[in-house]
């Protein structure tokens, strides 16, 4: 069926984009391949934002704490536990993926068009007295349970006074936070608390955490990665899926990159296809010094080319947050969703401000897509056969280069992988003095 | 090292009749450098521009300004305040298609021409062509964000460096504005008990070097009066620190540019003071 639907898919759309091609997809790089990145869908129309956070925590349940600043006290009904398969769905449909083709005859005259055709196309609580906390300046606005998590809404004065007031009631928070939380008490931000409720948790069966959902209305267009920096020792990361009506998602603090992609890479990468990619991200991270936003993919989510998973049901969108679709946001009618995916590697340093955003009217396509092109093997039984070997060999020099250059691998690994000689051929000159 | 030896190769090929025919101001070239070293920076680094939609600006714009300065019978005007706009429009607009830049470009060098008050165009046209494309047209926006740290260290320490050494241009107001902005940026950091870097980071942003030393800077658009343009750049910073903090929307310099002109033939008339003369070759 995945070649049916590609077929299709890919009908549409050598119709309607010059970029778009149809491949076999083969693979997927998706989120759990970086180990700790945080995982947030982000839905975002005007002022109206539901934000859902994955916690891919896997410490004691006692000791899970989760703090985000929120810009006003949240009523119960603003807040939900998602289903983690939501971030699954979204993941595998937006992730970096790999398409592979085969070569046709180089003696039929199709093939020969198609050259051509290919030539010219270019290439995201527990509660303490509440003396106690009025001396810490912290007000307790609301408490409630939802699902397996425990949840504090709370205002503060002083962020020392929130940071003890967090350790009196049992949230292992780290040392030196109040310094990450005194630009948002003084911004008069609130904090939306939560930790596990051991009882609630066991009643769900679940052996993992459901994502926490809130939705609320805020000019501000942005994620609060200072805190998830507080006791953070090297680089980490964070993958945010933006779920916009108009266009593209970037940032304004920050640059915003497109990973290199649509690139012929040798057929080796196939079986590593996760190595290549974390290799690949890697690299491009660390050249650009942990500096940049990447983007990852950028689509319209009603199809894909070539499609990594199927695209979400108007219910899977519902529950990952999107209001606007048949007419619940007011408008009437149903509306465009657009996938904005971000990834970004950040550092302390790097990442001074918390990361802000505009969706601007960009609604060019873009994937991270990874080309494998496999040679055609028949017989010799035309006169165009010779120079379609030469141009294979030639395809294959470019794809080891390009490999090496992408993921920071060394060249005569690469070549040696791909079973072609160590070092490229010598010129002729070389020859002649050796 | 590099400048000896090109006077000394210019001198032996005696191109000393052809340097007459060049403007006299070095600043024509500084001006021109930086825009460039801009330019081929979003070019290389922001996948959004197209250098098709660069040529376009160049192209309309210039041709407008040829046209108007035609039509008005001014032979001998000048293009370098033309090609400057076209520098500045290529490195703030962004489109998915590529009528928009030629649009822009002419819409914002024609307003000067079309716009005036008192003898002075009103707007600054590239503030007017990035306004007009972010409000006006579709598929059209302005990324702030796009430059890069070294790119932009690059560009302030060229800017700063020419600025110190030539002394003729109205810098005060770039002065005035950049001082009140990073003041108030700074203020709110301490305040917040934010991390000093984030004070670097803001100088960082590609958009606010090319707004005060390109927009805010253009004599035509600013009052005429010392005190009145001093008094212009504060509250043109105060109004872009609203907008980005108060507000939390993108694009503050711009918006804030676009909405004070009309303070500037008000500031005119309280605070009266000779216009401001391009000299010739400065245009």
């Amino acid at each position: 069926m995945p070649f049916l639907r590609c077929l299709a898919a890919g009908l549409l759309a050598c119709a309607g984009s010059a970029h778009a091609f149809c491949g076999f997809y083969v693979g997927k790089a998706d989120a759990g391949l970086f180990n700790e990145a945080s995982q947030v869908i982000m839905v975002r129309d005007g002022n109206r934002t539901v934000i859902s956070m994955l916690n891919d925590y896997k410490g004691e349940p006692t000791e899970f704490a989760l703090v985000v600043p929120v810009p006003h006290v949240l009523q119960r009904s603003q807040i939900n536990v998602g289903d983690r398969r939501i971030f699954d769905r979204i993941d595998a449909f937006s992730a970096p993926r790999l398409a592979e083709y085969h070569d046709d005859d180089p003696c039929s005259r199709r093939e020969l068009d198609m050259m051509k055709l290919r030539r010219m196309a270019p290439a995201s609580m527990a509660m303490e007295a509440k003396a106690m906390d009025r001396a810490l300046g912290v007000t307790v606005e609301a408490t409630y349970t939802v699902g397996e998590y425990d949840i504090v809404i709370l205002s503060a004065e002083q962020s020392d006074g929130l940071e003890t007031w967090l350790l009196q009631n049992g949230y292992r928070i780290p040392p030196g936070a109040s310094r990450a939380l005194q630009p948002y008490i003084r911004l008069d931000m609130k904090f939306f608390v939560a930790k596990i409720n051991l009882a609630e948790r066991a009643k769900t069966g679940l052996t993992y955490l459901r994502p926490l959902q809130f939705a609320f209305e805020s000019e501000k267009f942005m994620l609060p990665l200072r805190l998830g920096m507080i006791n953070a020792r090297g680089p980490q990361d964070l993958i945010a899926f933006i779920l916009t009506k108009n266009g593209r998602v970037e940032s304004t603090n920050y640059r915003t990159v497109k990973l290199p992609a649509n690139m012929d890479v040798p057929l080796f990468v196939r079986s590593e296809f996760n190595q290549f990619y974390k290799a690949l991200f890697n690299e491009q991270a660390k050249r650009e010094k942990y500096r940049v936003v990447f983007t990852e993919y950028f689509w319209d989510m009603s199809w894909c080319d070539p499609c990594a998973a199927d695209p979400l049901a108007p219910e899977e969108l519902r529950k990952a947050g999107v209001f606007w679709l048949n007419g619940e946001d007011g408008q009437g009618g149903a509306s465009k969703v657009m996938l904005t995916r971000l990834h970004v590697r950040y550092t302390r340093p790097t990442f001074p401000e918390d990361l802000m955003f505009q969706e601007t009217a960009d609604r060019e396509n873009f994937q991270t897509r990874y080309v494998l092109r496999h040679p055609w093997t028949g017989k010799d039984d035309c006169p165009q056969v010779a120079a379609y070997r030469e141009s294979v060999r030639k395809r294959q020099q470019i794809e080891a280069a390009t490999l090496a250059q992408l993921t920071g691998w060394e060249l005569g690994t690469v070549r040696t992988k791909m079973g072609l000689p160590a070092h490229p051929e010598a010129k002729w000159w070389e020859r002649l003095w050796n | 090292m590099v400048g000896t030896a090109v006077e000394l190769i210019a001198a032996r090929l005696g191109l000393e009749r052809w340097r007459a025919a060049l403007p006299q101001d070095a600043r024509v070239f500084q001006i021109l450098f930086l825009a460039s070293l801009l330019s081929v920076g979003v070019l290389t680094r922001d996948f959004t521009l197209r250098w098709e939609q660069m040529a376009l600006t160049f192209a309309a714009g210039l041709m407008t300004q040829v046209f108007a300065l035609h039509r008005l019978g001014l032979p001998n005007g000048s293009y370098l305040s033309a090609v400057v706009t076209c520098f500045g429009l290529s490195i703030l607009v962004r489109a998915d298609s590529l009528w928009v830049h030629p649009l822009v470009a002419a819409i914002a060098i024609g307003s000067k021409f079309v716009l005036r008050v008192n003898g002075k165009h009103l707007y600054n046209p590239a503030n007017l062509g990035v306004m007009v494309a972010l409000i006006l047209l579709p598929g059209a926006w302005v990324s702030p964000g796009q430059w890069g740290h070294d790119l932009v260290a690059a560009g302030w320490f060229l800017m700063l460096g020419s600025v110190v050494t030539g002394r003729a241009r109205r810098w005060d107001v770039s002065w005035m504005f950049l001082g009140c902005f990073l003041g108030m940026v700074a203020l709110r950091m301490l305040v917040l008990g934010q991390n000093p870097w984030v004070f670097v980071h803001q100088l960082g942003n590609g958009a606010l070097l090319l707004f005060t030393f390109f927009m805010i800077s253009d004599p035509m658009t600013i009052p005429n009066h010392r005190r009145a343009r001093l008094l212009y750049a504060a509250i043109v910073a105060a109004c872009a620190i609203f907008w980005q903090y108060g507000l939390y929307r993108p694009n503050a310099l711009v918006w804030a540019l676009f909405l004070c002109t009309p303070l500037v033939p008000l500031l005119d008339r309280w605070w009266p003071a000779p216009k401001f003369q391009w000299r010739p070759a400065t245009g």
